[in-house]
């Protein structure tokens, strides 16, 4: 009873002076929808990363050539050559539930056609490559076993280099272009597939048989890459140990620790991805709580002028019988009230600022309710943390000085 | 006859200066219950001094005082504050109402402070009836700045009896108004004090403390005269007297 007569006292105080109580809680108001935007705006590019990963499937692994790290040295995975075609062969013969393997050999090239030419990534791969990555096809069809053991000259083409070089897949369909003077027919053009999660075209691509690739434009012999993708619903853990298993038998290293290869499953990849912006996320959720404390100091600044300002208030309810704690809960109220008001507006707000940012830019913002609570609860915390100290001074007022006060 | 107020040897120095202050120095005074007592003195008498600690707004550094058989000097900050609740009503000189509040609502204050269940509704219309009293119930739902003073100072003397006080303390609560309110005011205290309510009057104006029972004047600390009002006005009487007022 007397705790909601407090209430109502604290509210009728604040409604009295409108325009003051909006003005110091606009500091909390900025604070919370700056917190509530900025997690949102990382969570939403971390979504994007997740969904694409989603997209090339999560039944993918891939072995890299390569030791991420000897004796302190870091080649960057894929430099050191060590994979080679026999490898990728053995793990599609003998690791159980894999569906399908392929080799990956990459290299910049310039293609021509006519008096065009565009410079876009080669990728050799084998015909299971379109399954693993789950390619669709615009025009045509993929490569078959047989063009790979025939080092035939065909090759496919994505989205942006069709787009490049003939303005539409229709009119590249048959073409033949030149990839280092050596011509190949184009035989198909790949269903478009935007960036991935490392910011790359995935669609500015020309894809050929590894064959062809390494003997014909590459001159290479080992392979940087084996992509592999597990059956559906199958576990990945396990079949990522027996691949290592078997690479480390047949390069004979007899520490995994040693190994010249590294496999990642796709999530891992992802992981990795997303690191940087969860990083970012936290650093801008922090950056934004400081303005929330600074929300706070502006409250207890208008708090303390408004407890001077009721020094004589203070003293006739003093007078009248109230108790010391009486009056400290009637201010500390009054900023707890200012700050979650502040806060709740905050969280309209940054719902708002969301909803413009998806109107108006690419970036998608999910807005979870972590960061919600968390600020709302934030909020709530600097109005008692800053409220607090005002509201002792009312209530140490001595009600002698206070009446007296003009 | 039992007492309301009984003050032993009281003293009250302050000692944040350098030389000490003697603001009271060895009061002793009894104040029965229904008595109507003005306590006179020049400025820094000590009358306002004494007025804070029988008001429990403060504390003797000596002494004892006895306020309706309880013991004020030893009691906490919260004690006082809740005898300064149930047991005294006061009335200032600029009538100290909440701004901006109504006349109804600054009534109920007291009970809202009082830690004792009483509804709502039950505190509505105790107030109103207090409101009634003074003749000031059809303004209840004026704020102060739509009163006059007579009318503040109405709805004051209203608040302080709200929560049935054994004493009411009046600090020149005249000072502020002409000589026809006064008397007014004067009357309505002559009238509560004459249904028994026990009455101290703090002033420095020697034809208000005509309206008394009891005079008591303070010099340099001390009690000077303690002397019964002979002569005793009577503010109904008085009101007739007075020139009528042009109220043209």
């Amino acid at each position: 009873m007397r705790f909601f007569t407090t209430l109502f006292t604290a509210f009728r105080a604040l409604r009295r002076n409108k325009m003051r109580s909006l003005l110091t809680a606009l500091g909390i108001i900025i604070g919370v929808a700056a917190v509530i935007a900025m997690v949102g705006i990382g969570n939403g590019a971390k979504k994007q990363v997740e969904d694409q990963v989603a997209s090339m499937g999560d039944n993918v692994i891939m072995v890299f050539s390569g030791s991420s790290s000897r004796g302190g040295m870091h080649g960057g995975s894929g430099s050191a050559g060590t994979l080679t075609i026999d490898d990728a062969n053995a793990i599609a013969r003998e690791v159980p539930t894999v569906e399908a393997v392929t080799p990956e050999v990459e290299g910049s090239t310039r293609i021509s056609y006519g008096n065009q030419n565009w410079s876009t990534r080669l990728n050799g791969v084998s015909a299971d490559y379109f399954k693993v990555r789950s390619w669709t096809f615009s025009q045509g069809t993929p490569f078959e076993e047989r063009d790979v053991s025939a080092v035939a000259k065909v090759a496919l083409i994505g989205r942006t280099v069709s787009t490049q070089l003939f303005g539409t897949d229709e009119e590249a369909l048959g073409k033949t272009v030149r990839i280092k003077h050596v011509p190949f027919t184009i035989i198909g053009v790949l269903g478009p597939k935007g960036a991935s999660f490392f910011g790359r075209d995935q669609d500015d691509t020309i894809v050929v048989p590894y064959t062809s690739a390494m003997k014909r434009l590459l001159g290479i012999k080992t392979i940087p890459r084996i992509t592999l993708s597990v059956e559906r619903g199958k576990p990945l853990a396990p079949v990522q140990q027996q691949i290592t298993e078997l690479l480390l038998q047949r390069h004979n290293i007899a520490n995994e620790r040693d190994a010249d290869f590294s496999v990642r499953t796709q999530e891992e990849m992802a992981r990795m991805a997303t690191a940087t912006s969860s990083i970012m996320t936290t650093l801008l959720g922090f950056v934004a709580s400081i303005s929330l404390i600074v929300g706070g100091i502006g409250i207890m600044n208008i708090m303390l002028v408004s407890v001077t300002e009721r020094t004589r208030e203070i003293g006739i309810r003093l007078a009248i019988g109230a108790r010391g704690s009486d009056i400290l809960l009637q201010f500390l109220i009054e900023a707890i009230t200012l700050s979650l008001l502040g806060g709740m507006i905050g969280v309209a707000l940054a719902f708002g600022v969301a909803e413009l940012v998806r109107e108006f830019t690419e970036m998608p913002v999910l807005i979870t309710a972590g960061p919600v609570m968390y600020s709302f609860g934030f909020s709530a915390a600097v109005g008692i943390l800053f409220g607090f100290y005002p509201a002792r001074k009312a209530a140490s007022v001595d009600p002698i000085e206070a009446l007296r006060y003009e | 006859m039992s007492s309301i107020i009984h003050l032993d040897q009281l003293e009250k120095v302050y000692r944040s200066a350098e030389e000490p202050v003697y603001a009271v120095r060895g009061v002793t005074l009894d104040i029965q219950k229904g008595e109507f007592v003005a306590i006179m003195g020049t400025s820094g008498s000590g009358k306002s001094t004494l007025m804070n600690i029988l008001g429990c707004l403060d504390r003797p550094t000596g002494g004892s005082y006895q306020l309706d058989g309880v013991e004020v000097s030893s009691l906490s900050r919260n004690q006082l504050s809740d005898l300064r609740n149930r047991k005294i009503g006061f009335i200032f000189q600029n009538f100290n109402l909440l701004s901006r509040t109504t006349a109804l609502e600054n009534v109920e204050l007291p009970m809202l402070y009082r830690r004792s269940a009483m509804s709502r509704r039950e505190q509505r219309d105790k107030a109103m009836k207090m409101l009634d009293l003074v003749g000031i119930g059809k303004r209840a739902y004026h704020t102060p700045n739509q009163l006059s003073g007579g009318q503040q100072q109405r709805v004051a003397i209203a608040r302080a009896l709200i929560n049935d006080p054994v004493l009411l303390l009046a600090d020149e609560s005249t000072g502020n108004l002409d000589t026809r309110t006064s008397i007014e005011i004067l009357g309505i205290f002559q009238r509560l004090n004459d249904a028994g309510i026990t009455i101290v009057m703090v002033t420095h104006e020697n034809d208000v403390a005509q309206y008394a029972r009891r005079i008591i004047v303070m010099r340099d600390g001390r009690i000077r005269s303690d002397t019964p009002v002979t002569q005793r006005l009577n503010a109904e009487e008085e009101l007739k007297n007075l020139p009528a007022v042009d109220a043209a």
